[in-house]
């Protein structure tokens, strides 16, 4: 008896006439846009507005001031007790809340935490997404995911305005797991009215850094 | 090999079935309110996009090329997910993938399951096979939830439970979570929801989903969700079991900006879901320390073979035709007696099961084509419904009286003679039935149309006769 596999296989190539693979690939009309239009102002409100339209709060700061910032976020939110993944750099981070690296930590300990602070590996303006990058530096997936508050850092440079603009960068990241993020977890299941937050962070707030 | 798919091929035929669900006013009302939803922000996000067409013709193009080199592009798949530290395993048909699961699961020696929702998993009844095996699933999707506990089947691909309202989900959740109070706003019931699923996400070891996308070139898997219970299932469990029918492969990863921008504005009307999560293999030391694939044929591979229904497979599932379709939006998707409902359901559940079941289904549409007009990789449903009704008939799926007046009318319509003589003979005949140049009570299987609509009277002179009078 011949496997699963075989079998399909000859299924399928019992359909014959093939041309040559890699010339037909190639051959896909992609009239699609591929690069964005827009100077740089006009990305960074494009993001802004998706961001605010999925319900997210943004704010912005120069570089220096990214502390003072997250500090005054977290206050807001009544946040003290934070994840932060290993790449965030100590000068970020303000004095009065108590924050964690991950190391290891049980699915409960993630529970527990008020929230997680990440950094991103790009953000695509035309349509709200975050991409996140999962390495040792960058945080594993369930760190983002269990806690029910995100606060995620996107630098300017890190915008770029069209899915084709960021499927070109996210490709190169090879085979660490990608997570890409619009908005707090969201469900229209009842009577297609939008919920935000179901299993996944019922909260996303955004700083844009200069 | 037995392809089966869900309880289809028991299903009572679709006009027995809509016959009912359409006295439903309720079920009717919420199917109204939640397509019309959606096709509103569908129509508003994808109208916002200047290359909708061009996205369209190239999904449409870069599905049927892979469609073409399936065979190709499955293996380089195997090869890549293996490297990556996956395990991929092939299924013939249902029976063979709930096994597979069944048993990977039992190596494990578990007894729940976390699940994503997946169509694919309908489409198998792998629930019915794991709770044989003595093994509990529990759906996370919440329309998949109040599917599951309502002890109900899905009637839409995206949004399984839209047959139901607030108030029977909220009856549905008070006795099956045994809670004694909960409000009714859709907000109560979705932190009841999370409340209900969040210690079994943190706790069931083993996790099963479907998939969006299979990469070829990288061996990636793509999973495209909302609330976050698909990211909890691939990442929290320690096992993570994927089935996926081998026509969601694509050959490269650059692939998904084509299908990221089309399946989110088509399913949802949103520009961007809330997740995608894309991951190869197993990360170390960052989610699921064992991953299997199941590819699953289940009948594809015969739809493959049939060259003009082949664009059936170009699928991704995004429901955006049965928002559109008029005889869905009345019917529901219960009627279609499958997990596919609508639209694609209507061309796919009768080919996977080689056109022996659900012969029907290719006649529940009054081919408007509005699903074409709305399908992001540009199927041409209308058309591969016609192909199907000629199929049904040649395998003599047609009433007899049916093939002898269409019989009577190629014989009349063949010469002038032949058609004003047949045109006397009605006028005579519907005499009986004629009130006001109406006919308004037909016998037989006439009384059909005449039952809901009134037809003109074939008038007392026909074209011909007027010209022959006037010269």
């Amino acid at each position: 008896m011949s496997s699963a596999k075989e079998e399909i296989l000859a299924r399928i190539r019992a359909n014959g006439e093939k041309d040559s693979r890699e010339a037909e690939y190639d051959g896909i009309a992609r009239n699609y846009r591929q690069t964005g239009t827009l100077s740089k102002d006009e990305r960074i409100a494009l993001l802004a507005d998706r961001l605010h339209d999925y319900g997210c709060a943004v704010h912005r700061c120069p570089e220096a001031e990214i502390a003072t910032c997250v500090g005054d976020v977290l206050r807001g939110r009544g946040k003290t007790h934070l994840l932060i993944t290993p790449e965030i750099p100590a000068d970020w981070l303000p004095n009065d809340c108590e924050l964690l690296a991950d190391s290891g930590l049980g699915y409960d300990e993630l529970d527990r935490a008020d929230g997680v602070l990440t950094r991103c590996a790009l953000a695509i303006a035309a349509t709200g997404t975050i991409v996140l990058r999962h390495a040792p530096d960058t945080g594993r997936r369930a760190l983002t995911l269990v806690p029910d508050y995100h606060l995620c850092i996107v630098f300017e440079s890190q915008m770029v305005e069209l899915v084709p603009e960021a499927m070109q960068q996210m490709r190169a990241y090879g085979r660490a797991p990608l997570t890409t993020i619009s908005g707090p977890s969201a469900t229209s299941d009842i009577e297609m009215t939008r919920i935000q937050g179901v299993h996944g962070p019922r909260t996303l707030d955004i700083i844009f850094v200069k | 090999m037995s392809v089966r798919v869900g309880h289809a091929a028991e299903a009572p035929s679709f006009p027995q079935a809509a016959e009912k669900l359409v006295r439903n006013t309720q079920l009717r009302r919420n199917v109204r309110h939640a397509t019309n939803v959606i096709r509103r922000k569908r129509a508003r996000v994808v109208e916002e996009l200047p290359d909708w067409e061009e996205l369209r013709e190239a999904g449409h193009a870069i599905k049927q090329h892979t469609l073409r080199h399936l065979d190709f592009y499955l293996e380089e798949f195997e090869r890549k997910c293996t490297e990556a530290g996956g395990c991929v395993h092939w299924a013939r048909d249902a029976d063979e993938a709930n096994r597979i699961i069944v048993d990977l699961v039992r190596a494990h020696d578990e007894k729940e399951v976390i699940k994503v929702k997946t169509m694919t998993s309908d489409e198998t009844a792998l629930n019915e096979s794991l709770a044989a095996a003595g093994i509990t699933p529990f759906e996370t999707d919440l329309a998949d939830l109040i599917v599951q506990l309502g002890e109900d089947r899905p009637s839409h691909i995206v949004v399984p439970a839209l047959h139901r309202n607030k108030m029977e989900i909220r009856q549905i959740f008070l006795e099956k979570m045994k809670l004694e109070n909960l409000g009714d706003r859709p907000e109560d019931l979705t932190a009841a929801a999370r409340k209900y699923l969040r210690e079994k996400f943190l706790n069931v070891r083993t996790g099963i989903t479907g998939a969006n996308f299979a990469i070829a070139e990288t061996g990636s898997v793509v999973v495209v969700e909302s609330e976050g219970n698909g990211r909890m299932c691939i990442t929290l469990p320690r096992v993570l079991i994927c089935l996926v029918g081998i026509e969601k492969i694509i050959p490269r990863f650059e692939d998904l900006e084509v299908f990221l921008q089309l399946l989110p504005r088509s399913a949802t009307g949103e520009r961007m879901n809330p997740y995608n999560s894309i991951w190869t293999g197993v990360a170390p030391g960052d989610g699921p320390e064992e991953f299997h694939v199941v590819l699953l044929d289940n009948g594809r591979t015969n739809v493959l073979r049939d060259e003009e229904a082949r664009e059936t497979l170009d699928c991704i599932r995004c429901g955006a035709c049965l928002n559109a379709c008029p005889v869905y939006r009345q019917t529901g998707g219960h009627a279609y007696g499958s997990v596919y409902g609508g639209p694609i359901g209507a061309i796919l559940t009768p080919q996977l099961q080689s056109m022996r079941h659900s012969q029907s289904l290719p006649y529940a549409s009054s081919l408007c084509g509005a699903c074409y007009e709305v399908c992001p990789v540009k199927i041409n449903i209308p058309e591969v419904l016609i192909h199907l009704r000629a199929k049904a008939v040649e395998q003599g799926y047609e009433p007899w009286q049916e093939r002898a007046a269409m019989k009577a009318a190629a014989f009349a319509l063949a010469s002038g003679t032949r058609l004003e003589v047949a045109q006397k003979l009605a006028r005579v005949m519907q005499l009986p039935f004629e009130h006001e140049g109406r006919l308004d009570h037909l016998p037989g299987m006439l009384a059909g149309w005449t039952a809901f609509r009134d037809l003109d009277a074939i008038p007392k002179q026909s074209f011909r006769e007027w010209w022959a009078e006037r010269e």
